[in-house]
């Protein structure tokens, strides 16, 4: 049997913590952008109920995607520096929608007339690639945390309790109070910081909590 | 003995429900669009708007039944205020339909003039139609669309309009998109160089100070116009060229006559007409990126 990084975690409580607390936040962010979202495209195409069509099934479709990709990456060597990645990816993949959104919406504005498949092909532009990466995280944050098969079932269902309830505080946090107080941008821009210190918080883990591999 | 107190209950269920018809006028229809609730209420000689039913007070439109010209509503004969800016205007653009009366209102008075009416709710659009005496013609089109989305393609086609009304709030809940400085920034682009631009606004809550703030910092200096006892403000400006008071006053004198008949009291209006800056000098205008409008409307002083 090949050796796995997960049969040499040290402080197996503090690693699952970490697990959990990176999860929630993922689960925090990916709300919040979808929400912010409505925000982004108002200017172009309304916010009329289509557009909300529009970007939840992006949303939904690119999670989807992820989760089933996040599933199969973790077949292979599961830890916690490819686990980081996903985070520096999500990181990444947001940075277009601040710095690129308008240029790409005007884009979009001009050449699709009918403002449901405008606000469509707009969110695949914007809200594909983050989606899918942060859809990694939830399968991939599973197999961190597993050990034992009996226990998979109970695990999940901690794992999408954790993140489930960060989405649900990065929607609340987001409509209530974060529109309130921030542009937009700089809330974006926030996200994609903690979204950099969560990639750096796994590899100390990584570090700290997993022993060399001796045999 | 139970039926007897069956039909004495019956009794005053349908007492109640015959003299909540006498009090709050009798509901001719009702409907519910992808956007609101919509009721046509007639009360007396009056037959009205309601988006929204919760409050009795959210009448959008009304209609005096024996004279259709009449305007009711003291915000829609105050936006008739924008004529003075510029009295004949050949192409009308005009944002949020109502019950028309705005429209039909233009169209008598200028019934060569072309008219765009954007509308969100093609229901609304119906029900103008069949209740309010509203009707397209070759001159008046409606267009069903988001208002953000009509101005920003108007403004990739350079079109260009004397006078446009923005009338898009109803008071409940606020289109954020529409109130912000990219959006005032497209609208002006529209306007010719002696355009007009009218806007329906909000008086009464923190609201008023940041939209002052946003129009402030689009236009520059504008005419605020407030009537006493109405609670409504109308922005007014013409960003081309800045209006003075003589020549307000000589447009009323102009316009009073063929306005009178609308019972729309032109004359008076000037005086309510002031370039005085009474909102807060520290508020921040609204923009596509910060706008918490609905919040801020929700919060009174």
């Amino acid at each position: 049997m090949t050796s796995n990084s997960l049969d040499h975690i040290t402080k197996p409580k503090i690693f699952n913590a970490l697990v959990l607390i990176l999860a929630f936040s993922s689960g925090f962010i990916i709300m919040s952008v979808e929400l912010l979202g409505g925000r982004i495209l108002a200017p172009y195409f309304g916010s009329s109920i289509y557009v909300w069509g529009s970007i939840i099934t992006i949303f939904m479709a690119s999670l989807a995607i992820g989760y089933l990709l996040g599933g199969r990456l973790s077949l292979t060597n599961p830890n916690l520096k490819q686990y980081g990645l996903f985070y520096l990816g999500a990181a990444v993949t947001l940075l277009p929608i601040v710095f690129m959104g308008d240029q790409m919406m005007d884009a979009v504005f001009l050449r699709i007339e009918d403002p449901r498949y405008g606000s469509l092909v707009a969110s695949v532009f914007l809200f594909t690639l983050p989606s899918i990466t942060l859809g990694l995280i939830a399968p991939y944050s599973v197999r961190l945390l597993v050990t034992d098969a009996k226990e998979s079932g109970a695990i999940a269902g901690g794992l999408f309790f954790v993140s489930t309830i960060g989405s649900a505080l990065g929607t609340l946090a987001t409509s209530f109070y974060f529109i309130l107080w921030f542009d937009i941008n700089e809330i974006l821009i926030t996200m994609i910081c903690f979204l950099v210190l969560s990639c750096i918080a796994a590899f100390l883990g990584d570090y700290y909590l997993v022993s060399e591999e001796t045999d | 003995m139970l039926m007897r107190s069956f039909i004495y209950l019956l009794i005053i269920c349908l007492s109640s429900v015959l003299s909540s018809d006498f009090s709050f006028g009798k509901d001719i229809h009702k409907e519910k669009s992808h956007y609101q609730n919509i009721v046509v209420r007639d009360k007396g000689d009056e037959r009205c708007l309601l988006f929204s039913v919760k409050r009795e007070d959210r009448n959008q439109t009304c209609m005096d039944l024996k004279k259709p010209g009449r305007l009711v509503f003291s915000y829609t004969r105050m936006s008739l205020g924008g004529l003075l800016l510029n009295q004949n205007p050949k192409k009308i653009l005009i944002i949020g339909l109502g019950g028309g009366s705005i429209p039909n209102t233009l169209s008598t008075l200028y019934p060569n003039s072309i008219m765009d009416i954007v509308e969100i709710d093609s229901a609304v659009l119906r029900v103008a139609k069949t209740y309010f005496n509203f009707s397209e013609t070759e001159n008046v089109r409606v267009y069903i669309s988001d208002a953000r989305v009509f101005v920003k393609r108007a403004g990739v086609k350079k079109q260009h309009y004397d006078l446009i009304i923005l009338d898009a709030f109803t008071g409940e809940y606020i289109p954020e998109h529409l109130m912000t400085l990219e959006f005032l920034s497209e609208t002006k682009r529209l306007l010719t160089n002696k355009g007009v631009l009218v806007a329906n606004t909000f008086s009464t809550s923190r609201l008023y100070d940041h939209e002052s703030a946003t129009y402030q910092k689009v236009f520059g200096d504008f005419l605020n116009f407030k009537m006493p006892n109405t609670g409504n403000r109308v922005i007014l400006v013409r960003p081309g060229d800045p209006i003075g008071q003589e020549e307000l006053r000589n447009a009323a004198k102009s316009l009073s006559a063929a306005l009178f008949d609308f019972g729309v009291d032109i004359d008076r209006f000037p005086l309510y007409m002031s370039r005085h800056k009474d909102w807060r000098q520290d508020a921040r205008p609204l923009s596509d990126q910060f706008n918490p409008a609905n919040l801020l409307q929700s919060e009174s002083y």
